[in-house]
């Protein structure tokens, strides 16, 4: 087994639309939970990892400028690590992640091994 | 972990209630955005972390820190409440005033305030209605318009005038107005009609119906509990609400089939809705004024009080009805007379009556009113003469599940013809 962050990625319309009436947002939270529910029965959940604020600063060589949003349409709302056999397994466990439903996507990294 | 059903519709009204307040009913559309912000809060936090102890309390501490920031950030390009107002022009902080907001006792009365307001009588009852189930109960216009069997955007258009309406009031009602007990009608009828809609409305979608009559019960049930509101006519119109909403698990089948009163399993029946109505009922008798709605709830009652239609007090019911088309006279109210009066006298007595209703014209786009006479036609032997009124209600049926309905009765008569 391995370890593979999956990096959740949406836009902010992407999140509207998950959202849209009270109801709908009801239902989109019980699909990942379910969805999360799945991983964590399958022994795939290594780590609930964590959510981050959709506010900061993006700093490069001689600039800091308010981010990510100024930067970036697609934003990364949070991650979670998983268990795999490998990179394609990964793939499949997040492949109906239920964020895909609004434009949203999972980014797959496997966390890199260090030789010793 | 599992979340309440309805959970971020419910808390959307309290919130909404809540943040208005604050924010002042001209900046009820900030209100729902802060409203909006939260739950999408709860959409990235809550699977990755993990599911709150208390959801609800989560999404206030989340709209209350929101709420704060937008006061703060907007604090001279809007105009908010006048307290929040008068507490930025002197530098204090406005932590204590929106904490106070979001007191229970407080936030029950903002949600009767806004109650109150939806129902203004300058605004048709579709309106209040579309108000009510928007701000109050966090419907999405294409919710209601669906329920409604409306356009969408007719939907959205009837929606943003009540709430142009409700913000050149420029406050919420306050419930010490001397107008509190008209508005009080006012906000009863809008909650009794929403509830109709849910019980009777045409709508296809059982859930959605069954999510009405429960939204209208519970707003009905805050009136209850704000005493200068808890009047016998209040605790009447909740106890049809919880006799009638007691009988919907057994309106529908396990086949999803519509199932008529007569044919209910009574013991599918909700005993803590029959209960929680006939102990309103009984409080309602305390006054003494007989309204429609006494009169509908003690004959919702004399049905809860049988163990099925044989065992039922056919007289007694009838004689309600006669009552209630006295100081209630409708179509309807003769249509379901007529229904009682076959079940106490006979098919033909039924009959008889149904033929007596004189402005029956006004039943033509109702199923129900052919549907009757076909059942009491079968019952009177004559099957021929029911397959041709439950093909005239089937040319009305007003939905998938009407039709079935209507579809297995006029089978049954071939059935019993040949």
């Amino acid at each position: 087994m391995s370890e593979f962050v999956l990096l959740f990625r949406s836009t902010p319309e992407g999140q509207r639309a998950a959202m849209g009436t009270p109801e709908r947002a009801q239902q989109s939270l019980q699909t990942w939970l379910a969805w999360i529910r799945r991983l964590e029965t399958q022994g795939h959940l290594k780590s609930r990892g964590q959510p981050l604020d959709p506010v900061g600063k993006v700093v490069r060589k001689g600039a800091i400028t308010d981010g990510p949003y100024a930067e970036s349409k697609d934003l990364v709302l949070g991650f979670l690590i998983v268990d795999a056999r490998d990179l394609d397994e990964a793939a499949r466990l997040a492949a109906d992640c239920p964020i895909a439903e609004h434009g949203g996507s999972v980014e797959v990294r496997p966390v890199g091994a260090i030789a010793t | 972990m599992e979340i309440d059903d309805h959970l971020f519709r419910r808390e959307a009204g309290r919130l909404v209630a809540a943040l208005t307040r604050v924010f002042g009913v001209g900046n009820l559309a900030l209100a729902e955005d802060v409203v909006q912000d939260a739950f999408c809060r709860a959409l990235e936090v809550w699977p990755i972390r993990g599911m709150p102890d208390n959801p609800a309390a989560w999404l206030m501490a989340t709209a209350r820190h929101r709420a704060i920031d937008v006061i703060r950030r907007e604090r001279t390009a809007r105009t908010f409440a006048p307290d929040v107002v008068r507490v930025l022009e002197h530098g204090g902080t406005i932590d204590p005033i929106v904490d106070e907001a979001f007191a229970g006792a407080v936030i029950r009365d903002e949600q009767l305030r806004m109650m109150f307001s939806c129902c203004h009588p300058r605004l048709a009852e579709d309106v209040q209605i579309a108000l009510v189930l928007n701000v109050l109960c966090g419907f999405g216009a294409s919710e209601i318009a669906a329920a409604f069997l409306v356009g969408r955007a007719a939907m959205e258009k009837r929606i943003a005038r009540g709430k142009h309406a409700l913000a050149s009031e420029g406050h919420l009602f306050d419930l010490a107005d001397a107008d509190f007990t008209t508005r009080l009608t006012s906000v009863r009828r809008a909650l009794y009609l929403l509830f109709n809609e849910g019980y009777h409305g045409a709508s296809g979608e059982t859930t959605v119906r069954a999510d009405l009559c429960a939204d209208a019960l519970r707003l009905a049930r805050l009136l209850g509990e704000y005493p200068p509101a808890a009047t016998p006519e209040t605790d009447a119109l909740i106890a049809l609400m919880c006799l009638h909403a007691a009988r919907l698990p057994a309106r529908v089948d396990e086949t999803g089939n519509l199932q008529a009163l007569v044919d209910h399993d009574r013991s599918q029946w909700d005993r803590a809705l029959v209960e929680e109505g006939l102990a309103r009922l009984e409080r309602s008798a305390a006054g003494t004024i007989l309204t429609a709605w006494h009169l509908e709830a003690a004959i919702a009652a004399a049905h809860a009080a049988a163990a099925n239609a044989a065992s039922t007090d056919w007289a007694l019911v009838v004689s309600l009805y006669d009552r209630l088309f006295a100081i209630a006279p409708s179509p309807v109210v003769a249509l379901n007379r007529a229904i009682a009066i076959g079940q106490r006298d006979g098919a033909d007595c039924g009959l008889a009556a149904l033929d007596g209703i004189t402005d029956r014209d006004r039943l033509a786009r109702y199923p129900f009113y052919e549907a009757a006479a076909g059942e009491l036609e079968l019952k009177a032997g004559h099957p021929d003469a029911a397959r041709e009124r439950f093909a005239a209600a089937l040319a009305v049926a007003r939905n998938a599940g009407e039709r079935r309905f209507l579809e297995r009765r006029h089978a049954a008569c071939a059935r019993t013809g040949t």
